[in-house]
């Protein structure tokens, strides 16, 4: 079963980034123009299983997206096939259209190693190698590029300064990874997919597992350097996603009549503001209310 | 002000002592407790057993035998008159032997983990696991006999660059206990890269490298310890094996690292010389203790060396 069919090189490049649904109602019609990334008819399965059916939304330059929703409605599987990471799930199956600055990232010219290159990804449990501090940040240019060993050394610092965990690693380079607090080994990892010079970048619920004051540091972070990377954070905090992004998208679960899992589905995208103050469908207001407190 | 329980609590107290059922129970579970206690001894007696059955005879080995000679000579002729008794034959071989089977099964041994713990779907895996334990599992003898008759007439004596081989020669016994110990240094191996926690490896492929980038830049280094280990169990397998160089490598004790020689290890002497006719109480007969011992302390020493990387690499994740 495959309902995607298989466009050519040319149609791919075609597909025109102002076709999409870049003008979402009450949102500035210059966005448009703005778009790196479009989910349109998102699915997907595990299995037989649908775990989202037909997402459609856009990630625009200079913003933070908030994926929002109960547990289980599949936010963490829409962010994973945004950079491909559903590929190595095997059961996983996606259905539907990405595209980035165009192209299909589930076409023929799409590798998936380059597609994570450049849409990188910050885990909700820190998750550094067992490395020194050094070398964690480093392999992603060592692998994807040529540098010697002072760019590496400029490359690691640079991005270790945008994490800003510069000041509390600099005379420890070698130490292990290990040795690093929750907090600043999230934001090792925050440093180790920028050191690759990612294009978006994709974080699955970064802050939970960090105290408050970690969190602003990284929700601080975030604004710093949405101007170069747009982001999408998945949060279970509204305050978080009300505090730190412009757009939201919130997705919830129905129950289909002939499996007894649900299934999940986007269920309003629009402008922060929006959503959290007259959001246009009840489940909605109902949900950002209710945790809001 | 003095102090009486309240009836309420009286009654807790009642329920709170054990029933006879509960009692029964409990002593069943004493039972159990002590059998179990007592097979893990017998495994701690057995091995004080096999190390104090070598010691007398290895001690009076040493009375006749001066460690000078044991261990100052190359020339290995214990059955013989006049015998020479220079450890260092045999530990050629062991060497030899132990080497050829290394070079073989470390490199491929890795690969087939990488392949599958990374590259192979689901389906391979599920069938290739158990053909690999069935593998492990085959007596030695049989490897044996494949080193004699199909290795070392087919292959090796067939592709030597260098001159004569002889039919019983080192590189057979070498290369076929390297496949002998193939399956297990793979499980091994995979098992140690399948301890790597999940997320990490996917937050490696997040980074954009190839399966290979990953295998070399993360799998590898943080299943270092238990790879490490992984290979000196294979060692002390290998440096132990008895039968298939028995039946490949012959029985000519020579100081030599030449592989198409025939060659005698420290446990394929064992091996011969355990069923030969020696008396009990000749100096022969104590070789063969002497040389146990030696063995034993070998793969001891390469067992607590493993015991001691993988306590390492317990430390690393937890
Ligand atoms: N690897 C998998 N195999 C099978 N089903 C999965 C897998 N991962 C997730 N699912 C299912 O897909 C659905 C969506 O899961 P997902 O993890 O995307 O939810 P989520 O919104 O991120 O939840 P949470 O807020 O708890 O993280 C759930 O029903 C889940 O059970
Ligand atoms: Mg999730």
């Amino acid at each position: 079963m495959n309902e995607t069919t298989t466009p050519t090189a040319q149609s791919l490049i075609a597909s025109s980034l102002s076709k999409g649904d870049g003008n979402i109602p009450g949102v500035n019609s210059g966005r448009a123009a703005q778009i790196v990334m479009e989910a349109r008819d998102l699915s997907v399965y595990y299995g037989d299983f649908l775990a989202v059916r037909q997402a459609t939304f856009s990630i625009a330059r200079n913003e933070i997206t908030a994926f929002i929703g109960p547990s289980g409605c599949g936010k963490s599987t829409i962010l994973r096939s945004l950079n491909r990471m559903n590929d190595l799930i095997h059961s996983a199956r996606v259905v539907g259209t990405v595209l980035y600055r165009g192209i299909d990232l589930y076409g023929p010219l799409a590798d998936p190693g380059e597609v994570r290159r450049r849409i990188g990804m910050v885990f909700q449990k820190p998750n550094p190698f067992p490395k020194s501090i050094y070398d964690n940040v480093a392999f992603g240019p060592r692998v994807n590029e040529k540098f010697t060993k002072s760019e590496l050394d400029g490359v690691v610092e640079d991005s270790l300064r945008k994490a800003a965990l510069w000041d509390e690693v600099k005379d420890r380079l070698k130490a292990s990874a290990f040795s690093l607090s929750g907090g600043q080994q999230q934001r090792l990892c925050i440093a180790r997919a920028l050191a690759v010079n990612p294009d978006v970048l994709l974080m699955d619920e970064p802050c939970s597992a960090l105290d408050p004051i970690a969190t602003g540091r990284i929700e601080d972070l975030m604004r710093e350097i949405k101007s170069e990377y747009p982001i999408v954070i998945v949060t279970h905090n509204m305050q978080q996603a009300a505090r730190v992004s412009d757009m939201t998208a919130f997705f919830s679960v129905e129950s289909t009549g002939d499996t007894n899992r649900p299934t999940g589905m986007l269920v309003e995208y629009d402008r922060t503001v929006d959503m959290f103050s007259h959001p246009h469908d009840e489940r909605t207001l109902s949900y950002v209310s209710g945790r809001m407190g | 002000m003095s102090f009486s329980p309240s009836q309420e609590a009286i009654e807790l107290l009642d329920n709170l002592l054990p029933s006879g059922a509960q009692q029964r129970r409990r002593i069943y579970e004493r039972v159990v407790q002590t059998v179990l206690m007592c097979t893990s001894f017998i495994t701690v007696i057995v091995l004080f057993a096999v190390a104090g059955s070598l010691v007398p005879p290895t001690i009076d080995f040493f009375q006749e035998v001066s460690f000078g000679e044991f261990f100052g000579r190359t020339e290995w002729y214990p059955l013989f008159e006049p015998p020479a008794y220079g450890i260092w034959a045999l530990m050629s071989a062991t060497f030899l032997v132990m080497t050829i089977a290394i070079i073989v099964a470390v490199p491929g041994g890795l690969a087939a983990a990488f392949f599958l713990n990374q590259y192979a779907s689901d389906r391979v895996r599920r069938y290739l696991k158990p053909t690999l334990e069935i593998l492990a599992g085959m007596p030695t003898v049989v490897f044996g006999f494949f080193a004699v008759n199909f290795v070392s007439p087919n292959i090796v004596q067939k592709l030597w660059p260098f001159g004569e081989v002889d039919f019983y020669n080192a590189l057979s016994a070498g290369l076929v206990v390297g496949i002998m110990i193939l399956p297990m240094m793979t499980t091994l191996a995979e098992d140690a890269m399948n301890s790597i926690p999940k997320a990490l490896i996917e937050g490696a492929y997040a980074l954009g490298p190839t399966k290979r980038e990953v295998c070399t830049g993360v799998i590898f280094p943080s299943a270092l310890s238990g790879i490490i280990a992984s290979i000196v169990i294979s060692l002390s397998r290998a440096i132990g094996e008895t039968t298939i160089v028995l039946l490949a490598a012959g029985a000519s004790a020579k100081f030599t690292l030449n592989p198409a020689e025939s060659v005698q290890t420290l446990a394929s002497f064992i091996g011969f010389a355990g069923i030969g006719d020696q008396e009990t109480d000749s100096t022969g007969y104590r070789t063969i203790f002497a040389v146990g011992t030696f063995l034993f302390i070998i793969t001891f020493i390469l067992n607590i060396i493993s015991i001691r990387v993988v306590r390492r690499f317990r430390e690393v994740y937890e």
